[in-house]
């Protein structure tokens, strides 16, 4: 990976270098993440999950990636 | 001689029916395995699961639904863990994007020794939500007037609380969940503070629509079993409220005749 092409983005409160050009999808996928089980939001924004292959991942993202877990 | 066949009306939330008046949380079992075979066991029809992020360390799918199938069991999310107003709303919204239902256990806690809800909060929350056409059941304290202005808006569902989150005290103030049950138009749900059946039992005898339980399945010393003695507990106790019960005397009465007796 060359270092002058990746960005840093925030992941669930921790900075993660990522390559630059990739899209929602691309990200979870890079962290093998099913995308139908997973929901995003980006800089306080939900995206809707039809809209995860449209839409850049940019520098200074602030990722939230939550997904459903045991509770009552 | 035909058996007797107890028929009760279906729960009706929202316009939702649901044969079984006991929902089960999903938290707190030592694995998936056991906990799926509680809630068959339980008979439960409405599971509630929470809203968390994504663990990036760990390699193992650990997200509930590689586990539960949400064609079995209606997921209810829930904002547990919420502080404020803002927070819930949030929580909800994210539930809400993840596809499943428009469906919101609001929970706004408001200390966290008690665990005891910030009423003021939910409904502020609650308003939200409604607005944005989510389907909202609402946890609060035991107080009439906060259930009642919970559902005037537009609670599709009150949960007064049995005692605090995960206490197992059982039902501590019988009188003001009946005073609720009595005024609310809305179903009526006992959420939280359940510990074992005889708790279940005397929580439905008060003639509340369902009870909502994780704890006392969950840590129980074998869950499945108890998931099997909750759903006969809650199903007792709402045939015992529905059967009327006798009055209580501070006196005996003898059950058989006191005529007929020998050498009187």
């Amino acid at each position: 990976m060359d270092a002058s092409t990746d960005i840093t983005v925030r992941v669930n409160g921790r900075e993660r270098r990522i390559p630059r050009g990739l899209n929602v999808e691309g990200l979870l996928r890079s962290l093998g993440l099913h995308p139908a089980l997973v929901v995003v939001e980006r800089n306080r924004e939900i995206v809707p999950r039809g809209e995860y292959a449209a839409t850049p991942v940019e520098e200074g993202d602030v990722l939230e990636l939550v997904h459903f877990v045991g509770g009552g | 001689m035909v058996p007797y066949e107890f028929q009760d009306t279906p729960l009706v939330i929202a316009g939702r029916e649901f044969k079984s008046r006991l929902i089960l949380g999903t938290g707190k079992y030592r694995d998936n395995a056991t906990m799926v075979a509680a809630l068959r066991a339980s008979g439960t029809e409405m599971v509630t699961v929470a809203v968390r992020r994504v663990d990036l360390d760990r390699t193992k799918e650990e997200g509930i639904l590689y586990h539960l199938d949400p064609k079995e069991f209606f997921l209810l999310p829930n904002t547990a863990g919420c502080y404020t107003a803002e927070e819930a709303v949030r929580y909800a919204r994210l539930a809400r994007a993840a596809g499943f239902t428009e469906w919101i256990k609001l929970e706004v806690i408001g200390d966290s020794t008690t665990l005891l809800p910030d009423t003021q909060a939910t409904l502020e929350a609650a308003k939200i939500l409604v607005a944005e056409g989510f389907k909202v059941m609402a946890y609060t304290n035991e107080d009439l007037v906060m259930a009642l202005r919970l559902e005037d808006a537009g609670c599709v569902a009150v949960m007064p609380l049995a005692s605090p989150i995960g206490s197992g005290l059982g039902l501590v103030n019988p009188y003001y969940v009946r005073e609720i049950k009595r005024r609310l138009s809305v179903p009526v749900i006992v959420d939280a503070g359940v510990g074992t059946a005889s708790d279940a039992c005397i929580t439905m005898e008060q003639g509340v629509d369902a009870i909502l339980m994780n704890t006392a399945v969950a840590e129980a010393r074998d869950p499945v079993a108890m998931g099997r003695a909750m759903k006969l507990a809650v199903e007792a106790g709402r045939l015992a409220y529905l059967a009327g019960r006798m009055p209580k005397r501070e006196i005996a009465v003898p059950s058989s005749p006191t005529t007929g007796m020998l050498d009187r």
